[in-house]
């Protein structure tokens, strides 16, 4: 009696099969728009400063300042996709430093092994205070704004209880002069930027490519439904939370080897610079939707702005401004879509995708 | 006919505060079976199913599966049994496409030490998906786009399609049709009918006495946290069914 109708077999069945759609997640609407803004800051620059701003020597002074960022916005993209934030990765970042910086004085000397266990001992810090964030989040559901706020005090308080305030500027010669301020060899490429780009390949394969990517997905579209099917959310989460905070302690002794100093003070906004970052690149604070490479051009937008500005001449505190309208407009393009994904397919949304994302074969 | 049936519930008890949502109910489906689950609301139905597909603890009582007396602690452990439930709310990741949520939970890896490395083999999970979804005659237009921005009919499809394909045991279809218009729900009762043809042991919950009486082979009711009449399906009628559901035919055993 079954008298379904035959299955309409379209020509379209095998191109679906056939599209790959890595390229449809790599560039997504908002990440790709948002690469075109920053397309046009960097050519309205280019244009007002040909001679300075459009030089390699200019470009590579950018790439290295957003390069510790950049290590910060990997961790913070995997949270944020998870609709969860982290606010401790600065003060992370801060104390997996001073405790390297204490571990290293120790050791006494100024060569390979002494930075090699300071290394191990900051990212190893910053581990631990990501695992912190993530037990307390996943298994005592305590809200990730007010555990991290939390771990946020803990952190710098206690870095500030181990340094009695003081800045430590004793740091291995070796990690300096090659991490800190050394080119990668034969090339004129800051060394600090290769591995911070490095780090950023490796997550963002992780992120769109693998098992651990595509759960962290899940959690964040619907945490229920995830927990449904077998995904073990606990675990995924407090994994998640371990990343940023691991490498926050990566950032932590990338820091130390570029300034020379702990720089105790220095990392109040750091946080919030990243959250920004991410969440311009087109990662919904709502989970569900993000990628690495938005998160990479959303890095920087505030920071080509910075240099520009001061390059033209303008006050550079117009920068603030500036990323503060760019991140507003980022969560209002969000919003929109978000709207439009809630009341179905709109023709306009379908027509804007096929625009911007059916470039792949 | 005395068959092991492939799901089987004894004196389920459960309790929220003082509300005693099952009350030593009884349940059983046999495999190659549809068993209609009806009852008013609140009669215990949806913490039957939860019970049963490892979704709730139990205060006492016993379940058996094949014969066999098992505790369902979780739902990958319903899972393993071969026991799959589509929820009324479709349980989907709404920013995830048709395929991820297809195999979610249960992605087909890549062979050697890619697969190791958490690596997936997307091109298998879309070939099987469409396999699926085509098995079932349902339209689902695109399998890389979320299924968030995708009818509630296409998710139904793409969830009972979930539920269809990886249930070898039994499988609860949670109000199935409650959304969908006249061709989707004979589709819906279609599938219901094909998978039960496979040998599987299908549970079907509904408040539409026409659909329960249509595709069902036995309709249980139950009231008040207890199952209070098992009746063939080819031999009730309407009113019965709602005069069992209701207590106004109390006593009425067949």
């Amino acid at each position: 009696m079954t008298t379904t109708e035959a299955t309409p077999r379209t020509a379209g069945t095998a191109s679906i099969l056939t599209r790959t759609y890595s390229f449809h997640q790599v560039l997504r609407v908002q990440s790709f728009q948002i690469l075109l803004v920053l397309l046009v800051i960097f050519l309205i620059f280019a244009a007002m400063a040909p001679d300075v701003f459009p030089t390699w020597g200019n470009v590579r002074q950018i790439i290295q300042n957003v390069s510790i960022l950049g290590v910060l916005g990997i961790g913070m993209t995997f949270v944020i996709v998870t609709s969860g934030i982290d606010l401790s990765v600065g003060s992370n970042l801060v104390f997996s430093g001073v405790v390297a910086a204490k571990v290293m004085q120790a050791v006494g000397d100024a060569g390979w092994g002494t930075a090699l266990v300071g290394i191990f001992v900051s990212v190893g810090c910053g581990l631990a205070w990501g695992l912190l964030n993530g037990i307390l989040i996943a298994k005592a559901k305590v809200p990730p704004l007010i555990v991290t706020l939390g771990t946020l005090g803990g952190a710098l308080g206690l870095a500030q209880v181990i340094t009695g305030g003081v800045d430590i500027r004793e740091v291995p010669a070796v990690l300096q002069d090659t991490i800190g301020y050394g080119n990668v060899p034969g090339t004129t490429l800051p060394t600090i930027s290769l591995i911070a780009m490095l780090l950023i390949l490796v997550f963002g394969v992780v992120l769109h490519r693998t098992k651990f990517g595509l759960y962290t997905f899940a959690v964040g579209s619907n945490e229920e439904s995830a927990r449904r099917v077998g995904v073990k959310v606990d675990r995924q989460l407090i994994s998640i939370y371990a990343l940023s905070g691991g490498l926050a302690g990566v950032a932590g002794i990338l820091s130390l080897s570029q300034y020379g100093t702990t720089a105790i003070a220095g990392q109040s906004a750091t946080n919030l610079n990243v959250i920004a970052a991410v969440v311009i690149g087109g990662t919904s604070l709502f989970g569900g939707v993000g990628t690495i490479f938005g998160t990479v051009v959303g890095l920087f937008i505030p920071a080509v702005l910075q240099n520009g500005f001061v390059i033209v001449g303008v006050q550079p505190f117009w920068q603030q401004v500036a990323v503060g309208a760019v991140l507003v407009a980022a969560v209002y393009v969000d919003q929109r879509r978000r709207a439009a994904a809630a009341r179905g397919h709109s023709t306009k949304e379908e027509g804007k995708k096929r625009l911007f994302t059916r470039r792949s074969s | 006919m005395t068959t092991i049936p492939v799901l089987e519930a004894r004196g389920l008890t459960r309790s929220f505060g003082n509300v005693r949502a099952l009350d030593g109910a009884d349940f059983d489906v046999n495999a190659g079976e549809v068993v209609a689950l009806i009852g008013d609301n609140g009669a215990g139905k949806s913490t039957l199913v939860k019970a049963l597909s490892g979704n709730l603890a139990l205060d006492s009582g016993q379940i058996l599966f094949a014969g066999g007396e098992v505790e369902l602690t979780s739902p990958t452990h319903a899972s393993r049994l071969g026991i799959e439930t589509v929820y009324q709310d479709l349980a989907l990741a709404p920013h995830l496409n048709a395929a991820q949520n297809m195999f979610l939970g249960r992605e087909i890896s890549k062979p050697g030490l890619q697969g190791r490395l958490g690596f997936m083999d997307n091109r298998a999970m879309r070939l099987k998906s469409r396999e699926a979804f085509d098995e079932l005659g349902a339209t689902v237009r695109s399998l890389s786009d979320p299924v968030g921005s995708m009818s509630g009919g296409q998710k139904q499809a793409i969830a009972i399609a979930r539920a269809v394909a990886w249930a070898k045991g039994v499988i609860f279809l949670d109000e199935p049709t409650a959304a969908l218009g006249v061709v989707q729900t004979r589709n819906v009762l279609d599938t219901i009918r094909r998978v039960r043809d496979k040998g599987v042991g299908v549970v079907f919950i509904s408040h539409s006495m026409p659909h329960v009486i249509d595709v069902a082979d036995r309709v249980q009711v139950l009231r008040l946290g207890r199952r209070v009449a098992t009746y063939e399906a080819k031999k009730t009628t309407v009113e019965e069914l709602v005069g069992a559901m209701t207590g106004a035919l109390d006593g009425a055993q067949s």
